[in-house]
């Protein structure tokens, strides 16, 4: 049956959504307008926040009927047949919502209307400007997911999530033959995407987005209203959340990134990363300004271009990355939609809205009677968020590069510009530098802000400095630190924590509620020298130094034989010594639903196109039976783990499960296992198998017949036949009385290791049964033919195939630890900050509200 | 001349010395041609190539050869550029995976004397859930 009930009510309540949005922002424009008369204001005022939570109440009903679409698997829709699939847990039936453009943006209004929602709560002051901004911004992101054509024009508005397959894919020949068919599975999530951070890392993400706006309009409505000032107070705790918000859906991001994608680390400058890190780093120069900027009126003109540009960034990273735009210069760009042409109205919209409303209010804004001294903290505070926007610039000068050549040919030039080859070392050669200042700025800027130090009390700077030195002379010797560029970052961020440190010492005596800035920039040093030595000084540990002469072309001889051999290949139970290691590919395993552990997949069989195997022998996991051979289990079909056995030079074993996962649609995608230390991680993965769900070619069968203890060469390898002995027992069969059954114990010499194979001859009820046994360390199947009772002689049939191997990459990251930890202490030090700006407003809010009274009681003597 | 226009220059001046220095470090989208010529006149910074694979008329890929049992880390495929010229292509990296799904293969390195050295491979394969649209995945060449 086709569900069309869902995706109709789905797709009315979008467009309700879309027009009570309009009607909002015309109703809060009208309620703020200094010309609407008081009494018309207050019921413009009402009516607007009526058809904002008309709105608010179409985006839940939008969000339930997508979820319940997707939750309950009606593949007659193209989003839930798109994106998830049957065999999806429910972990990620969730984050299947918003692969795909729509949802994501779904998700986004969501946030919107919870934040609005938590405004209009708790600020009346602000409601009618701030709210006008919301609505607005809602208005265009519903459009996005309108989904309708205005006929006539034959213009299409926004793209819906609630297509049916046969409304989104009409050229199927099936819907001729069945217009009722329904997909009985679904395409899946990305494997990828099939992570518990791939869960709560787009909400928290999006989430960030989404209070950007907050920033953004309440400084419109400082504009707007002509309190240039007074916008602040209320917009500060919001920009410091946002900050900490946002700030965390990036980390988590890369988090994600260093845990599942194997690209050996967790920030690559890919485009995606780079625009949300931009707006990121100029929220946070905003923040910076804002704090002065009730002293300082250089700080607050700069406090409102820097709110504007955080949202109108977020809006040009919205449509860089689902425009189409990047092209082939992401690897995980959204695919466009058709939507560029909104997107690029939705930005520039903002873009003149903002920009024309700051020029024509400039005058009014006030200016500093006297220049700044340097020995201020304005001053230094100042310098610092030009700093952080100049890094800002520098990363997006560069990510824009495919923006510049969609630029050129609009106007009919060809560019063919290219991001930077190795576009790490481009971005690291200018972000290393801005961040050392930066962070030394950390450390001086407290140090003004504090008054612990200024003009003629330079000396006060003397201690941190001298402590800085001699700890970052010991870091840089113990940690054999070499490059300059490398130590000047080392010192910098040792300054940076000396120095916030001694300040944070000072505070804590006082009122530690105020130590959230000296935090922060402590947890942004730790996180620097993390990135420091766990990028910087990583390590490849899988040279492939086997000595062997791989090829004798050239280009392998020259440079030492070292030309960027940095993977291994493993042959399956062959050690090889590899750095201080010595590695064994044991096994592949796979990944039952309901058992802690990988059990090795020769106890399974999987079943074809489906999430279940059957067990083949009872499956025993930590002495406890979960499965008795026959059962049928629940396992992830994808995913197959590569026992890698690592034996340390003192003896000490462990074993590391690299990932990879087999989807046929995308072929392999391999995810590192990470072995954590306290100094050092050690990080595995495959770069290529042999495709576990194939058996492999067998060779044609080759007949051996010898004589007890006879050599023979099988494959190049010696094989001996050392004895045929009687058996009772062979595997599969149950051998009944009168019955017989012998083994043949074939030895096989291979470089210096023996293996033993086993093959049987069984009779059973008259018929005789072959029992082949196959050994995949050597790519041989051996099966006992024939017995020989005159000749004493034995046949043997043997196959070859192709050895299992795995190709892969071991690295060593040391200090990865004191980036998470200073991934911590900076998330702390924002919300230190975040709650102490807050209560700072609730408690203005109280005082202006008891003073509300006087004001309520003139209104309407003014109005009579 | 007041501290904030002296600030206003420094900045000025710092915004110019990155744009300059981007377009500096930019790369380009060539041919073979293009890229052979670059490299006669000492140009050794790296280049964008878009290219495809040389297929026979059943689809299979001609002169690609990958042994993972002899040196993992040596990868050579012959590419077709824009304008059908053909070129050994060597990557110093295990094969990507997806290699023969690809429609479209951008290899970003050098051209040397006999080969193309790509550091950085972009694939445009079927879209993985999309049956109409292509989509990147990028390899990177391992380095020391």
């Amino acid at each position: 049956m086709i569900h069309t009930a869902y995706g109709n009510t789905g797709h009315f309540f979008v467009i309700v959504a879309f027009v009570s949005a309009m009607v909002a922002t015309f109703a809060y424009f009208k309620s703020a307008l200094s010309s609407t008369p008081l009494d018309e204001a207050t019921s413009w005022k009402k009516f607007a926040r009526l058809s904002f939570f008309l709105h608010a109440i179409s985006v839940g009903v939008v969000v339930f009927c997508l979820y319940w679409i997707i939750g309950n698997h009606y593949f007659e829709y193209h989003y839930a047949w798109d994106n998830s699939s049957l065999s999806l847990p429910t972990g990620f039936v969730i984050s299947s919502f918003w692969q795909d453009q729509e949802g994501s943006f779904l998700l986004w209004i969501f946030w919107n209307v919870v934040l609005g929602l938590i405004l209009i709560f708790t600020n009346r002051s602000w409601e009618g400007p701030v709210m006008a901004i919301f609505a607005l911004v809602q208005v265009f992101l519903a459009s996005m997911v309108l989904g309708v054509v205005i006929p006539g024009l034959d213009l299409k508005i926004g793209s819906t999530p609630f297509l049916l397959l046969r409304e989104s894919m009409p050229e199927l020949p099936v819907w001729k033959t069945n217009p009722d068919f329904i997909p009985k599975d679904g395409n899946g999530l990305n494997p990828l995407l099939q992570n518990y951070w791939m869960v709560i890392h787009p909400p928290t993400l999006f989430l960030g987005f989404a209070s950007t706006l907050i920033p953004f309009s309440f400084a419109m409505a400082g504009l707007w209203l002509k309190k240039t000032k007074e916008w602040i107070r209320p917009a500060l705790p919001w920009a410091l959340l946002s900050a900490l918000i946002l700030g965390v859906g990036i980390l988590m991001g890369a988090y994600w990134a260093y845990e599942t994608l194997n690209f050996g680390g967790y920030w690559n400058w890919d485009p995606v990363e780079n625009t949300s890190f931009v707006p990121w780093l100029i929220l946070v120069a905003a923040i910076h300004t804002m704090i002065i900027g009730r002293k300082n009126a250089t700080a607050l003109k700069t406090s409102f271009i820097l709110s504007i540009a955080t949202f109108v960034l977020i809006l040009y990273s919205t449509f860089m990355t689902r425009s189409g735009v990047l092209g082939n210069a992401s690897v995980h760009s959204f695919t466009d939609l058709g939507l560029s042409g909104q997107l690029l109205i939705y930005l520039m919209t903002f873009v003149v809205v903002s920009v024309g409303l700051l020029i024509y209010r400039w005058k009014d804004l006030p200016s500093d009677a006297e220049e700044v001294s340097t020995y201020s903290q304005e001053f230094w505070i100042f310098i610092g968020a030009t700093l952080l926007c100049l890094s800002g610039f520098q990363i997006l000068a560069t990510t824009s590069i495919p923006v510049y050549n969609a630029l050129a040919e609009s106007f009919g030039m060809v560019l063919n510009l290219a991001l930077p080859t190795d576009s790490i070392g481009h971005y690291n050669k200018f972000q290393l530098w801005f961040f050392a200042l930066i962070t030394i700025l950390t450390g001086i800027g407290q140090f003004f802000w504090w008054k612990r130090t200024g003009e003629g009390r330079l000396h006060t700077l003397y201690p941190p400095l001298l402590i800085t030195l001699l700890l970052s002379a010991i870091f840089i010797t113990v940690g054999g630190v070499r490059s300059i560029s490398y130590i000047v970052l080392l010192t910098a961020a040792t300054f940076a924590i000396v120095a916030n440190g001694t300040i944070l010492l000072n505070i804590f005596r006082g009122n530690y509620k105020l130590s959230g800035g000296a935090v922060t920039h402590i947890g942004v040093a730790l996180m620097l020298i993390g990135i420091l030595f766990s990028s910087g000084y990583t390590n490849v540990v899988s040279l492939n130094n086997s000595g062997l002469m791989i090829s004798r072309s050239e280009e392998f001889t020259q440079n030492d034989n070292k030309e960027n051999k940095e993977h291994v290949t493993l042959w399956l139970n062959r050690p090889l010594q590899m750095g201080d290691y010595l590695l064994t590919w044991r096994d592949i395993r796979v990944e039952p639903r309901h058992i802690p552990e990988y059990i090795p997949k020769s106890w399974v069989e999987i079943i074809e196109n489906d999430f279940h195997a059957v067990a083949l022998r009872d499956i025993v996991v930590n002495d406890k039976t979960y499965y008795k051979s026959g059962d049928t289990l629940e396992i992830y079909p994808e995913n197959f783990y590569y026992e890698i056995e690592y034996r340390e030079p003192s003896g000490k074993v462990f074993t590391l499960f690299p990932r990879a996962q087999i989807n046929p649609r995308m072929g392999l995608i391999s995810s590192p296992d990470i072995q954590r230390k306290y100094n050092k991680d050690l990080y595995t993965y495959v770069s290529m198998v042999t495709n576990p769900n194939e058996e492999g070619q067998w060779s044609a069968t080759e007949e051996f017949t010898v004589a007890m203890n006879d050599t023979f060469f099988v494959n190049d390898y010696v094989a001996i036949l050392d004895n045929v002995v009687r058996t009772d027992k062979v595997d599969g069969i149950t051998l009944g009385e009168g019955d017989a059954a012998v083994k043949a114990l074939i030895r096989i010499l291979d470089n210096g290791q023996e293996f033993v194979l086993t093959p049987s001859f069984v009779i059973k009820d008259r018929t005789v049964g072959r029992k082949a046994e196959v050994s995949n360390e050597l790519g041989l199947r051996a099966q006992f033919q024939e017995i020989d009772p005159q000749t004493g002689q034995f046949t043997f049939a043997i196959n070859t195939k192709q050895r299992d191997f795995i190709v892969m990459k071991a690295l060593e990251k040391p200090l990865i630890n004191i980036l998470w930890l200073g991934t911590f202490v900076l998330i702390i030090g924002f919300l230190m900050a975040t709650i102490r700006r807050f209560r700072d407003f609730l408690k203005n809010q109280k005082k202006e509200l008891a003073q509300l009274p006087k004001v309520k009681k003139m209104k309407p003597q003014q109005v009579s | 001349m007041k501290k904030i226009h002296i600030f206003g220059i420094a900045v000025i001046a710092i915004a110019i010395a990155i744009i300059v220095s981007t377009a500096g470090d930019a790369s380009t989208y060539v041919n073979f041609s293009q890229a052979e010529e670059l490299a006669m006149n000492g140009s050794n910074g790296s280049i964008h190539v878009v290219g495809k694979l040389k297929k026979d008329q059943q689809g299979q890929i001609l002169d690609m050869a990958y042994k993972p049992e002899l040196d993992p880390n040596y990868f050579v495929f012959t590419l077709l550029d824009n304008n059908n010229r053909e070129q050994k292509v060597v990557y110093r990296s295990p094969k990507p995976q997806d290699f023969e799904k690809s429609e479209q293969v951008v290899v970003i390195g050098r051209m040397e004397k006999d080969h193309f050295e790509a550091e950085k491979i972009l694939l445009k394969c079927p879209s993985k859930y999309n049956n109409e649209k292509l989509e990147t995945t990028e390899y990177q060449a391992s380095k020391l």
